[in-house]
């Protein structure tokens, strides 16, 4: 197993508050990594420490690294480090134009010119979010005119249409129906083959379904990690297990 | 007193005080149309005055306020939403920028006739441009920039965060996201400001007293370096300064004046319209 993605005692802070505490974590090429915890555990920090987004926000500080390709990601820089990174959002954000350009956009923006070139990563990157049956009759319509779970997938599409090396999923199904929701991992399952995926989410059953390995996070610490069928059959610690069977979060 | 009646009271009084505010603006336009009408013609609108002033035309201060106002605008409107961009996208909440932040609100403040002086000492006398169209526009400019600032300011702002980090997230530039993203559907604010400004600059005329406009230019302005006659300085004059003045002309050029203002601020809504359909949300 390589190691894709690795955090060295990393410490995040917004402002005062710690967010996150000591994280040492190794993410593996090609693995599902889901990271379960109740919210303000700092798992959504971490997420965005990986492709810096957390910078946008003037009071982030951190302490320690992370490393992508045993790089740190402060020494890439960030529209490198974006690309590499694809991140789905907890609500799905389609840009406000049509579901092509959406999806055409980032290739569009980092130099793509061949018009024929972009409708055949439209419609690869459509077809892998699977949702290019759904919309192949009408690519020119606004993206807010689809539907919650159609827009998540269509937010994924555009995420792989950069051809990025992992994905960030940030609770990706949190406002969506049961049926979308299972379309949406089973993309997921689909991507593992080519992709490194970490999945954030508040939905325990939901990392239980998909990742091959879960962390817990509590308060801004990482309190186990182990195979998803071990962490969530036998759990070493008293609070993962408490969290899984429902006691709070 | 009984609740309902109380509510009544309430809703009937704030209703009447509101419909109130149609009263001005209907007499504004019923007195200027009454008295103003009969002096449109065809030689009035296209030809210069004649008999100092108390018959002929007001084409060249027609010109005049158009080359003017669509001058300043020309400058007012990039640098301000220029500088809105920087305030809102990349400046970081530092002692520059505060400055910078206090110093619009203080030019917001500043009366109209100190932009006139103001302008009479910078543009015409220290950078030498004359009393001109551009010396004018430039004062002009200076004095609108608060308002398309603050204005370009809250239209970017209320681009959603979330469409920002969508596109950086793709590894977009900030500069393409801004680009790309928040500006396009910024541009209807930004041009809500624009026609307020146009409106309001068309009417000003304390800053363009010293700065550009003229008593009586009978020809038509050859560059932006020329003097030139303009409709709200005309106005003043020949409703305070000649004797015997018609009545008809005074409320005919006033009618003009309000005409150009409304046809500018249509186009600049038209525009408007036009931005808001191509966003999508």
């Amino acid at each position: 197993m390589v190691d894709k993605i690795v955090a060295k005692d990393l410490n995040c802070w917004y402002g005062g508050v710690p967010s996150v505490k000591n994280l040492n974590l190794t993410v593996y090429e090609n693995e599902i990594l889901g990271i379960i915890g109740p919210s303000n555990s700092g798992k959504t920090t971490f997420l965005r420490m990986i492709n810096r987004l957390n910078d946008l926000n003037y009071n982030f500080k951190k302490k320690g690294l992370v490393t992508l390709d045993g790089k740190d990601v402060y020494s890439l820089d960030t529209e490198t480090l974006r690309k590499r990174c694809g991140m789905v959002f907890a609500l799905p954000l389609p840009l406000p134009m049509s579901i092509y350009e959406n999806v055409g956009y980032g290739p569009l923006r980092h130099g793509i010119k061949s018009k024929k070139y972009i409708d055949e990563i439209v419609e690869k990157s459509l077809k892998a979010a699977s949702l290019w049956d759904e919309v192949k009759d009408r690519l020119e319509a606004s993206a807010m005119k689809l539907s919650g779970g159609q827009q998540q997938r269509l937010c994924i599409a555009r995420t792989l249409a950069v051809e990025p090396e992992v994905i960030l999923y940030d609770e990706p199904c949190s406002g969506l129906d049961p049926i979308s929701t299972a379309k949406v991992e089973e993309t997921m399952l689909e991507l593992k083959k080519k992709y490194t995926i970490i999945l954030v989410t508040n939905n325990v059953k939901q990392a239980s379904r998909v990742s091959d390995r879960t962390a817990f996070f509590l308060m801004g610490e990482m309190i186990e990690i182990g195979k998803t069928a071990d962490l969530f059959l036998a759990p070493k610690d008293k609070r993962t297990e408490g969290y899984i069977m429902g006691k709070y979060g | 007193m009984n609740p309902k009646t109380a509510q009544k009271i309430a809703f009937s009084l704030l209703f009447i005080v509101t419909l109130l505010i149609i009263v001005p603006v209907l007499l504004i336009v019923f007195i200027i149309v009454k008295e103003g009408a009969s002096a449109i013609s065809w030689e009035f609108l296209f030809t210069a005055p004649k008999d100092g002033m108390r018959a002929g035309g007001i084409f060249p201060a027609i010109v005049g306020t158009l080359s003017i106002v669509l001058c300043a605008i020309a400058v007012t409107l990039p640098m301000g939403v220029m500088a809105a961009i920087y305030l809102n996208e990349y400046a970081k909440d530092n002692l520059l920028t505060r400055i910078i932040k206090l110093s619009i609100v203080n030019l917001a403040g500043v009366p109209s006739v100190v932009y006139g002086l103001f302008g009479l000492a910078v543009f015409v006398m220290f950078l030498k441009m004359g009393v001109s169209i551009i010396a004018g526009a430039l004062t002009l400019s200076i004095m609108e920039l608060p308002v398309i600032i603050t204005t370009s300011r809250n239209a970017l702002n209320s681009v959603p965060q979330s469409f920002r980090e969508a596109s950086l997230s793709l590894g977009v530039s900030k500069w393409q996201t801004i680009r790309h993203v928040v500006l396009p559907n910024a541009l209807p604010g930004i041009m809500t400001g624009a026609i307020l400004s146009i409106a309001r600059i068309s009417g000003e005329t304390a800053p363009i007293l010293f700065t550009a406009a003229a008593f009586y230019v009978p020809h038509l302005p050859r560059s932006v370096f020329d003097q030139v006659m303009a409709l709200p300085y005309h106005l003043y004059i020949i409703s305070t300064q000649i004797p015997n003045m018609p009545a008809n002309i005074t409320y005919g050029t006033a009618l003009v004046l309000l005409v150009l203002v409304l046809a500018m601020s249509l186009a600049a809504i038209s525009m408007r319209i036009y931005f808001r359909k191509k966003k999508k949300w």
